[in-house]
């Protein structure tokens, strides 16, 4: 019994130093922002690295969501004769919740997962310890820039993955099946609320940019520098990452949307 | 002579580094116990002794990666304070330091790697920065494969790189961890003369933390052997190749068996094999 309890308490104390580190690392980096931004090349060189080269990925979900949701939504509102208000169902769906949800969670996927791999192969290589005897702070020189591209990435990436649904949308429920096209955009403009769905839309995409860059970054940095220690700690970041994010979305739904 | 204890070097007052009484360790294993070492500015000094017996924990205490548990460092008289990162970070860009494995960054050019430091910590012009990056290169040999990427340069080119990086704002001191390790004969040779000609050169400190007894005799002012986390001997090349220490003979002439044990400590052979009394 004593043993249990010892052994539930280390894990505990383990939790609490893992939670503890990672909250110093994300104070550090938010303090460190501002002086990487002096050097906004760094920034952007990591914008276009898990930004752009995302694009293809983000564009060609965002188009089959959409194609899914035109499809689905119609055989749904058709049977209450409101079809002609796809355009407004699927555009809030996107901006509301598949928009931000899919695409953190591509982002993970695609972008987190490069993150924390190169990390922990800096690691792993020595450069990050190369640079900390050069006297240059790898959190500020690698970690920070990182962190603020994925934070502009994310909310550009949503916005795209949205954009291109509601077109896929527009070519199976407007050109496709037929439904009027001035019904399909005036119901969607009339029923989209600028700051209410999109502004909170885009509220959702930079909160879960931060959390899962974060979470590449922080797993990277502390991965063991060892091949099986890099590969775990891709595969973490993935699945704490997805579960950071469904949770997170949860919880910023209930603040925003739970009134009607 | 070669001393056979934990005396205090012979260094004097020029020592540029000084480590005094530091005993380091992870938890319960201990890994330095109250060891002192000097180095002389000017000087190439080997820290040799077997793997893990604490060699390059002395250089991360010297860097102030790690804090001593007990003791102090004292890097040109004054104690090396982890704490202030600032203070820390001022005192390294005195330091250069040559991995392993050289720790390239493989996303940039061989130029780049050795023009990194520069970039980090001068304002000096890009006209500036290629004539001393060249110049860099060219004193390791590797002016011609400026342009070439890290993938592309063999292990002892990688090794040149990095020392052309480390010395790139003519440190004070320059630590080489396990530079010899596995290099082929002609790279382990240019090396070894690189770390000596560069010393001359510049007039900074070289310590060589290595296993490489022919190679670090060879072109070491001074050395220390460290084994079981403590000094065992130290004293100029010639000193320690006369030693009668049997612990120190072994080390020099590689004997597989001696004060340092072949096999791990066991139970008797008997004993797990199940046979006899």
């Amino acid at each position: 019994m004593s043993e249990f309890l010892a052994s539930l308490g280390r894990r505990a104390l383990g939790i609490l130093a893992t939670l503890g580190h990672a909250t110093a690392l994300f104070v550090d980096l938010v303090r460190n922002c501002p002086q990487s931004l002096r050097r906004p090349y760094l920034t952007t060189a990591q914008v276009h690295a898990i930004g752009n080269r995302s694009l293809i990925i983000i564009a060609a979900s965002g188009a089959t969501v959409g194609l899914v949701l035109a499809l689905q939504g119609y055989i749904t509102l058709s049977r209450y004769g409101a079809a002609e208000s796809l355009g407004l169902l699927v555009a809030l769906a996107l901006v509301r919740e598949m928009g931000p949800v899919v695409t953190a969670l591509l982002y993970a996927g695609r972008a987190g997962t490069s993150l924390t791999a190169e990390i922990g192969l800096m690691k792993a290589g020595e450069q990050l310890a190369a640079m900390e005897m050069m006297a240059v702070d790898p959190r500020v020189r690698v970690l920070a820039p990182r962190f603020l591209a994925g934070i502009i990435s994310m909310p550009l990436l949503g916005a795209i993955f949205s954009a291109v649904g509601v077109l896929a949308a527009y070519v199976v429920g407007v050109l496709m099946i037929g439904i009027d096209s001035g019904a399909f955009w005036s119901q969607m403009q009339d029923g989209v609320d600028v700051v209410k769905d999109i502004g909170n839309g885009v509220v959702k995409t930079i909160v879960f940019g931060i959390a899962s860059t974060f979470i590449a970054l922080y797993i990277g940095y502390e991965s063991e520098a060892t091949p099986e220690g890099v590969a775990q700690a891709t595969t973490q970041t993935v699945v704490v990452s997805s579960l950071s994010v469904l949770s997170l979305d949860f919880i910023l739904t209930a603040l925003m949307f739970s009134t009607p | 002579m070669a001393q056979p204890h934990d005396a205090i070097g012979a260094a004097g007052n020029n020592a540029l580094v000084s480590i005094q009484e530091v005993t380091f360790g992870y938890d319960a294993r201990v890994v330095l116990s109250n060891v002192s070492l000097e180095f002389d500015r000017g000087k190439v000094i080997a820290i040799m002794g077997s793997s893990g017996c604490g060699k390059t924990t002395l250089l991360r205490l010297i860097g102030g990666v790690i804090t001593p548990q007990a003791g102090k460092i004292l890097f040109s008289g004054a104690p090396i304070d982890t704490s202030d990162r600032s203070s820390l970070y001022a005192l390294r860009r005195r330091m250069g330091m040559l991995f392993q494995f050289g720790a390239l960054f493989t996303d940039l050019s061989v130029f780049e790697n050795v023009a990194y430091p520069l970039r980090e910590h001068t304002r000096l012009s890009e006209q500036m920065i290629r004539d001393i990056v060249l110049m860099k290169l060219d004193a390791v040999g590797l002016r011609g494969a400026a342009t070439l990427r890290i993938a592309e340069v063999s292990g002892g080119m990688a090794r040149r790189v990095a020392l052309a990086r480390a010395i790139a704002l003519d440190p004070e001191i320059i630590m080489y961890d396990e530079p010899f390790a596995g290099l082929d004969p002609i790279s382990l040779g240019v090396t070894a003369n690189l770390i000596r000609h560069l010393n001359d050169a510049t007039g900074a400190t070289s310590l060589i933390v290595s296993h490489d007894v022919e190679e670090c005799f060879r072109i070491c002012d001074f050395a220390y052997l460290v084994s079981g986390g403590r000094v065992v001997a130290r004293g100029t090349p010639q000193q320690l190749q006369a030693t009668e220490d049997p612990e120190v003979r072994q080390f020099i002439r590689g004997e597989p068996d001696g004060p340092v044990r072949f096999h791990y400590p066991a139970a008797p052979i008997a004993q797990d094999f199940g046979i006899g009394a």
